[in-house]
């Protein structure tokens, strides 16, 4: 089973989606991402979906959760990078993300995750 | 060949001048005075020889679909898509088939000298051949026109729908004219493309020109709403005219979270204060 890495940026966390994922590969993204939040005490995590081309409503669930997971170990997640085409499949999924912050590209997410760590 | 048939072809061999001549004159009353043009006239000749040559076929009304009537059924395809690209009405297209019986009748009398006998057979072939040669005519006449309706509904779809860059960083896009569920699927496409080519972090979707916002309509902004929102953008709905918001309150729409302005211009100026800009008129 493949492994996403999690970079490390100063205060922030950084994960780059490039392959499409498997069920099982985004809950132990998940797990990994949880433990090193804890361990790290990052408050900020970046995860760049932009070369994810398809999603289903699993993923769609697991990035939520993952935010949600974030927020409870006061660390901010932003998506960013979301392709038109997964945009458009999310919403006739009915899924619109409620409470994920997003953003254009990685340097608009990071700047959000900067913002964010003044306030 | 059958009786009926061999004294048809017969009379549309021998007879044809006196047929044209009684077809124009009967076409007169269908056209409402008009007379017949150049390519019609062609077309009457050509006709008379495809109708000869399938009834010599041994061919009927019953059979109007096969290979005897191919020919006949090509120039008459032909005929009603030229009348319809003219914009000739229907009833006039169809008429000018339908005109062609009586001459026939008349011509039909005169080979006989006016004995009944075997002349119901030959009316009634020509009857029935003459009435599927004008639904041919109509039915292609009707496609014809279905086709165009189509041509143009697909232009009309490109051309209604463009994403204009107001400032630097919002884009606009004005909808103009009743939104449906394909239209809305290429609204939301185009304006998603062109925020990530420029990067925009705003769009404004002003629907000015949307005659009336029901439910459906409603959900189809919510759902552009919430696909800009996934890309990491905002959007602000503008031109919500007085009785349009009276409608949307009136079904209940709930738009909790959707920054909405009466004109594009307030929306403008609440785009302006987003992206941090200032807008001053300069010092005279």
């Amino acid at each position: 089973m493949e492994r996403i890495p999690i970079l490390r940026m100063g205060k922030h966390l950084l994960v780059t989606i490039q392959i499409d994922m498997q069920d099982q590969t985004a809950l132990q993204l998940q797990e990994d991402l949880a433990t090193m939040v804890d361990k790290s005490g990052a408050n900020g995590v970046l995860i760049d979906v932009s070369a994810l081309e398809m999603v289903d409503s699993f993923i769609g669930r697991m990035l939520v959760s993952i935010s949600d997971i974030g927020r409870l170990l006061g660390a901010t997640t932003v998506v960013v990078g979301i392709r038109p085409a997964v945009a458009i499949t999310l919403v006739e999924l009915g899924l619109s993300l409620g409470g994920v912050k997003t953003a254009l590209n990685v340097e608009r997410g990071m700047a959000l995750l900067d913002a964010n760590r003044t306030i | 060949m059958r009786r009926e048939n061999q004294r048809l072809a017969d009379l549309l061999r021998d007879d044809q001048a006196n047929l044209l001549s009684g077809w124009a004159a009967e076409y007169h009353k269908y056209a409402e005075g008009r007379g017949l043009t150049r390519d019609l006239q062609a077309q009457q000749t050509s006709i008379l020889r495809e109708l000869e040559a399938g009834i010599r076929a041994d061919g009927n009304a019953d059979n109007f679909n096969d290979p005897a009537w191919r020919v006949l059924r090509e120039v008459l395809a032909q005929l009603s898509t030229d009348r319809a690209a003219q914009g000739e009405t229907a009833d006039v297209t169809s008429g000018f088939v339908l005109a062609l019986k009586r001459p026939i009748f008349d011509g039909l009398q005169r080979q006989t000298g006016g004995a009944i006998e075997g002349q119901i057979d030959v009316i009634w072939l020509t009857s029935a051949v003459v009435d599927r040669m004008a639904q041919w005519t109509v039915a292609n006449y009707q496609k014809t026109r279905e086709d165009i309706i189509v041509r143009q509904q697909h232009e009309l779809m490109e051309l209604s729908t463009p994403v204009i860059k107001l400032w630097d960083g919002v884009l606009a896009v004005p909808l103009i004219g009743t939104l449906d569920s394909s239209r809305a699927q290429m609204v939301m496409e185009s304006l998603l493309e062109r925020l990530v080519e420029t990067g925009s972090e705003l769009a404004i979707i002003d629907i000015t020109g949307v005659p009336t916002v029901d439910t459906l309509v409603a959900q189809h902004l919510m759902k552009t709403v919430t696909a800009i929102r996934l890309m990491g953008a905002e959007s602000i709905i503008s031109g919500i005219r007085p009785q349009i918001a009276q409608t949307i309150v009136h079904l209940g729409i709930d738009l909790q979270g959707i920054v909405t302005k009466s004109t594009l211009a307030d929306a403008l100026r609440t785009a302006m204060r987003m992206t941090g800009h200032t807008v001053a008129r300069a010092a005279s």
